[in-house]
């Protein structure tokens, strides 16, 4: 068992996304921020998966939970560490310790231009589902994910609903393969 | 594995679950008798995982297109046929379908296909304000919805940074635990009727029907309550509740012990389960299984034991484990977390405090009745909690409780408003479901119903 992830200094560290100010607390050389008392991670897109192989190797086994956010129209403060620019989407990660009993999470910025992250799915195979939903639900896309593809909704499906400028309450009925009343 | 050695433990096991220990609660300790995992057994267990060999990467339409029958391939893969079972099979606890890849009678490969039951919860989330919030998520997990609800006031009341008080975490926990217990006993009933024991459905159903009863007088309704809110709990525990759930417990461990005579010895019950889709630890872990899942295989892991909420720290449970983590074991666990839920209610009982149901915070929960006759403000608060809900602070936070079928997580995104950014929920039968093409892996067709009944999924909360 390797030792806990909490030192703020990871051990196993590889440079960050951004050379970030020296006073931010990091974490396997990634910007860390408190919210609420829970700790969270500020990786880069490159540096994303590197970031939770270290956290695996690390202890954090599990991956709870995978969703992601859209920041649209969103103006208050986003709690972002300095260094960390905030894009329109974020993809959050909750991996959880077992033997130390304690969760990490993990937020990616993802620009709304290029809505693309790596996959975890080589190292954790339970995001399959969390990974396939958001891509369902926001069409952000997982590169290397074996099974691309819409999970909740129709194949068929026009639309990510979870994004902000969905057209909430207008949409067209898209039942497939409907019969017609005449 | 080395999880057989806890079988010895405690008095769950000579009630007839055998193969099934409890793990004496220990929250500060560290020794667990656990399966053996450790990084490298995971990282054997990832090959198998992300491998071809037991999901069928297949998308909805192929698989209508090419259902039937499948020549031999150059490459030597025989003849297979690939059948759709679902969404309308009985078995399949509303709106399951699984595309099967059929050997012969052997499944190879298997793909559960969701979604007929998604209603975007989520979206209809951020339109709702942090008050009306409970009437939404409460439909997710329709077996559990209290803890839907628990889960939901939990994240809002770390976003607004309150303690409840604590006769309301009380009431909280009492109402979880019979929850809890009415969910599994669903699951004595769906799970006996999948396999044959129709009778046992009736068993089942009859107790479930009774405790709902009592939820009923508590909260208003049987299911969907929206009694759990951010702040407390909508309402006090209504005049003569400790004798009525009194003489619904006394009863209880009797019926039980008729479940142990129907089920649990019968050796047809256990031809049917025992052997039958089983997980190891590692796999469990890497495909972010939780619940009973996790811990048939061995594995205590239990967020009631491991990561106290409420006021769990301060009773006397066991975490119940199993040593195969076969359908059997499932099973067993459930009926056994029957009986450590009875302990847990019997505790509440005792232990309940006087006081307050909820938080006396004009900003949060409406003022009481009797204050809006006589006071102008307090009929201002009531108001506008009812009308525009109240604000609360930016920030993002995550919460989770265990559900009965596994780790219920909140995920909850503030801008400041009356209406989250983002409320996402992680449903354990969402993932939970990721385990079956690789439990039905080399198992026979007839295996299958017993096997996706033994993973216990509500598609309201697998489709949200």
């Amino acid at each position: 068992m390797a030792p806990a992830a909490a030192a703020p200094d990871g051990a196993v560290g590889q440079d960050g996304p951004d050379a970030a100010p020296a006073d931010v607390e990091m974490m396997f050389g990634v910007p860390l921020t408190h919210s609420r008392g829970q700790v969270v991670l500020h990786p880069g897109r490159d540096g994303y998966v590197d970031l939770v192989r270290d956290l695996r190797t690390a202890g954090y086994w599990m991956c709870v939970d995978l969703c992601a956010v859209d920041y649209l129209g969103h103006d208050g403060e986003r709690a972002l560490p300095p260094g960390v620019a905030a894009e329109r989407f974020e993809v959050v990660t909750n991996f959880l310790n077992q033997t130390d009993r304690s969760r990490v999470r993990v937020r990616v910025q993802v620009p709304a231009d290029d809505p693309t992250l790596p996959t975890l799915f080589v190292l954790h195979p339970g995001v399959q589902n969390h990974e396939r939903e958001t891509f369902d639900l926001f069409g952000i896309r997982f590169d290397g994910h074996p099974d691309m593809t819409r999970i909740l909704l129709p194949d068929d499906w026009e639309g990510h609903p979870l994004r902000k400028d969905d057209h909430l309450g207008r949409i067209p009925v898209q039942f497939k393969g409907a019969p017609s009343a005449r | 594995m080395s999880a057989t050695e806890t079988t010895e433990t405690t008095e769950t096991t000579d009630t007839g679950a055998t193969g099934v220990g409890a793990n004496p609660v220990d929250p500060g300790g560290s020794a667990r008798a656990d399966a053996a995992v450790d990084l490298g057994v995971l990282d054997g267990a990832l090959d198998r995982l992300t491998g071809d060999e037991s999901v069928l990467r297949m998308s909805e339409t192929e698989a209508e297109e090419r259902s039937g029958y499948q020549p031999p391939t150059d490459e030597g893969v025989g003849e297979r046929m690939i059948m759709n079972m679902g969404p309308q099979h009985p078995s399949t606890h509303g709106v399951l379908r699984l595309v099967l890849e059929l050997d012969g009678e052997l499944i190879t490969r298997s793909k559960p296909v969701i979604g007929y039951l998604h209603t975007g919860m989520e979206k209809t989330g951020e339109q709702l304000t942090y008050l009306q919030g409970p009437t939404n998520v409460t439909r997710m997990d329709y077996a559990a919805p209290l803890f839907n609800e628990l889960v939901f006031s939990l994240a809002t009341e770390e976003l607004l940074g309150i303690e409840v008080p604590e006769r309301a975490q009380w009431i909280r926990m009492l109402m979880c635990e019979l929850n809890r217990l009415t969910s599994h006993m669903l699951f004595m009933a769906t799970n006996g009727m999948d396999l044959g024991a129709v009778g046992m459905m009736l068993y089942g159903w009859r107790e479930r029907e009774e405790f709902l009863r009592f939820l009923e007088m508590v909260t208003g309704l049987r299911m969907n309550h929206n009694y759990i809110r951010p702040g407390g709990v909508a309402a006090d525990l209504p005049d003569g509740w400790r004798e009525h759930l009194g003489s619904l417990l006394d009863v209880l461990p009797d019926r039980l012990e008729e479940f142990d005579v129907l089920m649990t010895g019968q050796p047809i019950w256990r031809e049917r389960l025992q052997g039958v889709g089983v997980l190891t630890a590692e796999e469990a872990i890497s495909l972010g299984a939780t619940g009973p899942l996790l811990r048939s295989t061995g594995y205590a892991w239990d967020l009631r034991r491991d990561m106290p909420y409420l006021r769990y720290d301060e009773v006397d449970f066991d975490v119940i484990v199993g040593s195969y983590g076969d359908s059997f074991d499932r099973y067993a666990i459930r009926l056994a977390e029957i009986r450590e839920s009875i302990r847990i209610i019997r505790q509440c009982m005792d232990k309940m405090p006087p006081g307050d149901y909820r938080i006396q915070d004009k900003k949060v929960t409406p003022p009481p009745r009797a204050r809006i006759d006589e006071s102008m403000e307090a009929l201002i608060h009531h108001f506008k909690i009812f009308t525009e809900g109240f604000k609360v602070p930016e920030g993002e936070v995550y919460v989770a409780v265990e559900n009965p079928r596994g780790e219920l997580g909140c995920y909850l995104v503030s801008d400041g408003s009356s209406h989250p950014v983002r409320m996402h929920i992680r449903g354990p039968s969402f993932v939970n479901l990721q385990t079956l093409p690789h439990l039905m892996k080399d198992s026979l067709l007839a295996d299958t119903v017993a096997i996706v009944s033994s993973v216990d999924p509500i598609m309201g909360d697998v489709d949200r």
